[in-house]
């Protein structure tokens, strides 16, 4: 049995000291009485009931909801379809450039991204808002759902879907009945993937945004470049909490289906 | 039929939403600005037939790299970009290279749990990651009133709108891809070796110098490559922690952009942006290939 040394406990306390007490810090600020951030004057919540009132934020949310939603949907369909391409397609022209557009997106920086975007858009003159937003964020994020599919693509034995297509199952039935039940986990990791950079993206929304639609980092980004505000503090701690519970949540579920299944193949060996 | 169809959507999207574009910022880093709307020339006139084409080309030229050797802001923008990216890979893997020890290190039960609390961040908002730093490091931040408070220093220190602040927001947000992949290298280190070295007469530091660090390199390189690339084109740390004078590439581009309103320079300094990504970024797939060949 292995036991914490000294050494590794202090490490690792240092270490996630530095990760979460930035984060603890605003969360605790975000209850303070006072205006001024550093002060403590005492427990309130009167922050978050300014935030509540401030439309701008609630639009702002909206519209950031709205196109992480169509951008991570779509990008998860177009990233798991690129994954099935670049897993099982076999060799096609053009393969290279498209396993390479696949994943330059990855390590491009977002000010290119966001520039290229903005001059597509110019050029062929669509008018800038949640549309624009949305192609864009579905470009980049499908990428990142191609790359958490395809892993999982190839790493399932394909004599299972050949087994289906033996058995009389057109392509479509194999992948619907068969493909699509085993790398279900993977895809729906890839969408909360996409869900999550959308709602991330400061970069990419502000070169490809219009006037008609602001994002809520957008506007978190002109509010702090002024300095602290405790409405920011507010609303940072209300999106930690649903990351907290909602990661936290999903990995209890996984953990609970991983032993299920585990029970399951057990019981069909068994028998 | 269906095979084409299947390859064409995604490839289709890519080539209009990836590549175009990309080409349209080459085009328009050759062009020259212009008061006009969209502010750049020449726009390509096809109703002009092979006579438009060709004044199209010919009136594309390197002046905008040209401007750019000239004048001193994009030297120093781009050294400092590298500058600051590498010295905050370095502090990255110092600060991280422990804390992937202890995980490593620490009981197969706990494992699982610390390997969460180092991807959580991962998932929160990476502006508030980099916002929760602002009311910590200002003069009259959580730091200076600490450090007054304890009597460590008498008047409050200047880290806010500095360099050492860049450092401290990329070593932050960075920390777990340097910790994820030097912790999957030490996790698969072979503990007999370890032995082996200390029953052959190695002190515990000299078995870490000459076992666990070696066999831990490939991790450590892996880490180091996923700070640098995208730390060098970062925009938000440096524009909200950084001083006027921190100047960053991601920065210059957008006040280019923005500001300045002039597309064919930022354009320009895109491209080179992303001329120099690419040794690191072809030296890191080196690097993971050789790597995944080693593993077989």
């Amino acid at each position: 049995m292995r036991r914490f040394s000294w050494f590794n406990v202090t490490s690792l306390t240092l270490g996630f000291a530095f990760l979460y007490l930035p984060m603890v810090l605003l969360v605790v600020y975000s209850f303070n009485e006072s205006r001024l951030v550093t002060v403590w004057a005492g427990f309130s919540t009167k922050w978050y009931g300014e935030l509540l009132q401030n439309e701008e934020f609630l639009d702002a949310a909206l519209v950031t909801l709205k196109v992480g939603l169509m951008s991570s949907t779509l990008a998860t369909i177009l990233g798991t379809m690129a994954a099935y391409v670049l897993v099982r397609a076999g060799r096609f022209r053009g393969r290279t450039l498209f396993s390479g557009m696949i994943y330059a997106p990855l390590v491009m920086p977002e000010v290119i991204t966001g520039l290229s975007l903005l001059l597509l858009f110019i050029g062929i003159g669509l008018d800038r808002g949640v549309l624009t937003i949305v192609l864009a964020h579905t470009t980049f994020s499908m990428c990142y759902v191609s790359v958490v599919v395809s892993s999982r693509l190839s790493s399932f034995d394909t004599s299972l879907e050949e087994a289906a297509l033996d058995l009389g199952a057109s392509p479509f039935e194999a992948f619907r009945l068969v493909t699509l039940p085993i790398i279900a986990p993977a895809v729906i990791s890839g969408w909360l993937l996409a869900f999550t950079l959308s709602l991330d993206d400061l970069v990419i929304a502000s070169f490809t945004t219009g006037p008609s639609a602001t994002t809520l980092p957008i506007k978190i980004f002109s509010a702090v470049r002024l300095g602290v505000s405790p409405e920011i503090n507010a609303l940072s701690t209300i999106l930690i909490g649903i990351v907290t519970v909602g990661v936290i949540s999903a990995s209890l579920i996984t953990k609970r289906a991983a032993v299920r299944q585990a029970r399951e193949e057990q019981a069909a060996v068994r028998s | 039929m269906r095979r084409f169809s299947l390859i064409a959507v995604p490839y289709l999207w890519l080539l209009a939403l990836f590549l175009v574009p990309f080409l349209i910022v080459i085009k328009i880093s050759l062009s020259d600005v212009a008061y006009a709307s969209p502010p750049y020339v020449p726009q390509l006139d096809l109703t002009q037939g092979w006579a438009g084409l060709h004044d199209f080309f010919a009136a594309l030229d390197f002046e905008n790299f040209a401007f750019l050797t000239t004048d001193a802001l994009y030297w120093k923008a781009y050294l400092s970009s590298l500058k600051i990216a590498l010295v905050a890979t370095a502090l990255t893997a110092l600060v991280g290279y422990p804390v992937a020890y202890g995980m490593a290190r620490a009981p197969q039960e706990w494992r699982p749990t610390l390997l969460m609390l180092v991807i959580l961040p991962f998932w929160t908002s990476f502006l508030i990651r980099v916002y929760s730093w602002m009311g910590i490091l200002s003069n009259e931040g959580v730091l200076n009133q600490v450090l007054l408070a304890t009597g460590i220093i008498s008047e409050p220190l200047q880290i806010m709108n500095t360099n050492t602040a860049v450092y401290i927001g990329i070593v932050y947000t960075y920390l777990p891809f340097m910790v994820l992949p030097i912790y999957a290298a030490l996790e698969k280190l072979d503990e007999s070796l370890l032995e082996a070295a200390e029953d052959l007469g190695c002190s515990r530091l000299a078995a870490f110098w000459l076992v666990t660090f070696p066999l831990s390199r490939g991790g450590i390189v892996a880490g180091c490559f996923l700070v640098f690339i995208p730390a060098i084109g970062e925009f938000v740390i440096p524009s909200l922690l950084g001083g006027s004078d921190t100047l960053m590439i991601g920065k210059v581009l957008w006040e280019e952009f923005f500001s300045n309103t002039d597309w064919p320079v930022a354009s320009a300094v895109a491209v080179i942006l992303l001329a120099l990504l690419i040794i690191p970024i072809v030296l890191f797939q080196r690097h993971e290939e050789k790597e995944r060949e080693a593993n077989r």
